[in-house]
């Protein structure tokens, strides 16, 4: 099996999905020519031509409110925010028609489009370029956000995520674009949007996070192995709507649970998490759940100090392992 | 009509509970909306609680002494329609004769004993901390969990644990060992005496002020009771030529004040000698807990401070730690808090002696009663200028009193003779050359 990057997962599955169905195209700013500023849509425009790998203006309510159109006239778009920071301006066209027009219309329309973005910090990318939006999308039924860690689950989730006949979110990982790199199968697959992942088994405690924090767990579970203890990550891969009945079972596993997400910490994924938990799992707990995230602080900063102060890493991710082990 | 419920308001951001020290109302007694209704005393302040209904008090669900959670039922009222405002504004007129609202005390009151017991007890703090999927497995699996050895945090018994007791099909072949050491009198438990102190039924003559005990003076009362009852107190007293301390401090008082801004006291000096006896002799710096004696490593110094009618006695950590400038900054600073109604629970708290300042006053002997659960107290009094007998003559030499309060039960007097006889040849030695300021 090859082994490729997590932005070329994004890629592969792109041009796939675009010679798989012939209604799938792309759109977004400098997505044609140009292969996208990170590159992930690099070859699409020479091999699908300008009809369907669109240049649009910046105006990223106009890229969503076209995506959306177009989606509920039968076509596949993917639409690209530049950066997830980016995607203010389009939250009115995904949270109040494309989330709801399936259900407002009584099922006559539906809204199969999915808008990818590069989200997250540790880029040194500073306040326009860091920021993780997920939160603001996570209570909104009709949406799906879909966060994965590895480039296969990149390449089955984002062929999935524009199959779905429902509007998706695709949140990438910027920093997870070329550090990231595994194993890909050359042939054609989908992952279940909805389905947690198991990323490995343990009987100590449990970690449940997605994206890039999915790889920082693994790192730190490895060094607490050299100590003996044995941990379980669970990685969420679809932020909402939950897959509660993984969280169930990988909290009750080991009743001592910690939640990892690098957004800021109240009101996050994570804090959803941590409900559901509560609410299933007391007879199972051994320890009160934690979480670590970001500061309740606006936004990334710049200042390398003060960004590394932000944003998780290996480190901290271990130190609160350790610690929960510990109790 | 209809029956009300007051509960526990909740007084300042972190108290989780208060006790109620005094009701200023009793059953069948009208109450105005906004009236004082209870005195209850936190951790951080003594406040009153105020009625949240005009109407009849029906029923006192919470006693005096009891400590309810914030949240928790105090009594029932009976509330009346709007319209009933005339007749309870002739009762209002008695309620102030009742109880002078005291005065809100913003400042944590005198000890902070809850706190040092509880660490008192830090060995396994945790070992009776089950969590719930501990307890579920214990139930079903019948399992004593006085039997399980805890591998977790403070000796916690881990989920884990539990799980490894199922697996090896049974407990191990321990007996009993530790249950005695709850009957220690640490235990939170307020004691007879503590809870409802009797009414003491006295006459009193026409002219005779009445001064209701509540907040901090009742908070001493109950102290200084527990002190008393608790511990059996033994006596001791040294006198120390501090002629040389004399001498050295007044050449460095004034540019000493003059480049820190604040006063070079004689009670540094003390202070500093004290921490570093203690240092030598830490029997004296320990706790009385029951079936054991605690010997604490850090030396925070508690210093009585006087204030009208109250009596604080804020901690200078780690004593030893500082030099004689550093303790005179804390003193200052802790002295200026308490007269300021600024001391906060962090400053109370941690204490493992104390040294008093009874001098302050002019007294020359006193006998101090130790600030439950240390194991002693050290009374700094005035120095006097006395006629002694100094190589076979009479001299004129600066002469003061140390008086020991020391808890019989942890000490004996060899070690506190030891002890203050380490003290007495620390403060005699006193000069510019051993002794820097900085």
């Amino acid at each position: 099996m090859p082994v490729i990057s997590y932005i070329q997962a994004v890629t592969q599955a792109l041009r796939e999905e675009m010679q798989r169905d012939e209604k799938v195209f792309v759109l977004g700013e400098d997505v044609g020519k140009r292969g996208g500023v990170f590159r992930a849509t690099d070859g699409l425009y020479d091999e699908f031509g300008g009809d369907r790998v669109l240049d649009t203006p910046l105006a990223e309510s106009a890229i969503a409110g076209v995506g959306i159109g177009a989606a509920m006239y039968g076509m596949r778009p993917v639409a690209e925010m530049q950066f997830a920071d980016f995607i203010m301006p389009a939250v009115n066209q995904i949270i109040s028609e494309a989330a709801k027009i399936r259900y407002r219309s009584n099922n006559d329309w539906s809204c199969p489009i999915t808008i990818r973005a590069p989200y997250g910090g540790g880029v040194h990318g500073a306040l326009y370029h860091s920021q993780s939006v997920e939160a603001v999308f996570a209570s909104q039924p009709g949406l799906k956000i879909v966060m994965p860690s590895t480039p296969y689950d990149v390449k089955g989730l984002l062929k999935a995520a524009v199959r779905d006949p429902d509007p998706v979110l695709f949140f990438e990982h910027k920093r997870a674009y070329r550090l990231i790199k595994g194993e890909v199968p050359e042939d054609d697959y989908t992952l279940p949007i909805g389905k947690a992942d198991v990323k490995r088994d343990g009987s100590d405690i449990t970690v449940i996070t997605y994206g890039l924090a999915v790889h920082f767990a693994l790192q730190a579970a490895e060094k607490l192995a050299e100590d003996g203890i044995d941990a379980h990550i669970l990685d969420l891969r679809t932020v909402y709507p939950l897959d509660k009945d993984a969280i169930i079972e990988a909290a009750s596993k080991t009743g001592k649970v910690l939640l990892v997400s690098e957004d800021n910490k109240e009101g996050g994924i994570i804090s959803e998490v941590s409900a559901v938990i509560s609410e299933n799992c007391l007879f199972d707990l051994d320890a009160p759940v934690q979480r670590l995230a970001g500061p309740d602080v606006p936004a990334m900063p710049y200042s390398p100090t003060m960004e590394k102060y932000f944003m998780i890493n290996p480190d901290k991710v271990e130190k609160a392992m350790r610690e929960l082990a510990e109790f | 009509m209809g029956v009300e419920k007051i509960k526990m308001p909740q007084l300042g951001e972190s108290v989780t509970e208060g006790t109620i020290s005094t009701w200023l109302v009793q059953v069948g007694d009208k109450v105005n909306k906004y009236d004082p209704i209870a005195e209850v005393m936190t951790d951080k302040v003594n406040a009153e609680v105020p009625s949240s209904y005009t109407g009849v008090i029906k029923e006192l669900v919470a006693q005096e002494g009891d400590t309810i959670a914030v949240g928790e039922l105090m009594c029932y009222m009976e509330v009346e329609g709007s319209g009933s405002t005339e007749d309870t504004a002739e009762q209002v007129k008695e309620e102030p004769a009742k109880a002078d609202p005291v005065a809100e005390e913003k400042s944590a009151p005198v000890t902070k004993n809850e706190k040092q017991s509880e660490s008192a007890e830090n060995d396994k703090p945790m070992k009776k901390r089950f969590s719930p999927a501990v307890m579920r497995l214990a139930q079903e699996n019948d399992i004593d969990l006085e039997q399980v050895e805890g591998t977790g945090k403070g000796g916690r018994i881990t989920r884990k644990d539990v799980e490894q007791v199922i697996a090896g099909g049974s407990t191990k072949d321990k007996q009993p060992q530790e249950p005695a050491q709850e009957a220690a009198p640490q235990t939170s438990q307020p004691s007879p005496s503590q809870s409802a102190p009797a009414p003491v039924n006295v006459k009193t003559e026409v002219g005779d002020k009445e001064i209701p005990v509540t907040g901090v003076r009742k908070a001493i009362a109950q102290n200084m009771v527990k002190s008393k009852t608790e511990i059996p107190h033994a006596w001791m007293m040294v006198e120390v030529d501090v002629t040389g301390l004399v001498e050295y401090r007044n050449t460095m008082k004034d540019k000493f004040k003059a480049e820190e801004g604040y006063s070079l006291t004689f009670f540094a000096f003390f202070v500093k000698a004290v921490a570093q006896a203690l240092k030598e002799y830490p029997q004296l710096n320990s706790t009385w807990a029951g079936d054991k004696i605690i010997q604490r490593k850090a030396i925070n110094l508690n210093i009585a401070v006087a204030k009208e009618d109250q009596l604080f006695v804020p901690v200078i950590k780690d004593a030893d730690d500082k030099s004689i400038k550093g303790i005179a900054k804390d003193i200052t600073d802790l002295a200026m808090k308490a007269r300021n109604g600024k001391l906060t629970s962090a400053d109370m708290e941690g204490g493992t002696f104390t040294v008093n300042n009874t001098g302050s006053f002019g007294s020359v002997q006193s006998m101090g009663v130790i600030n439950h659960p240390q194991a002693a107290i050290l009374q700094v009094e005035s120095i006097v200028k006395k006629p002694v007998i100094k190589d076979g003559m009479f001299a004129a030499r600066d002469m003061v009193n140390l008086c020991l309060s020391l808890d019989h039960r942890v000490l004996d007097g060899l070690v506190a003779g030891n002890f203050l006889a380490r003290v007495k040849e620390i403060l005699e030695n006193v000069t510019k050359d051993n002794t820097p300021i900085y």
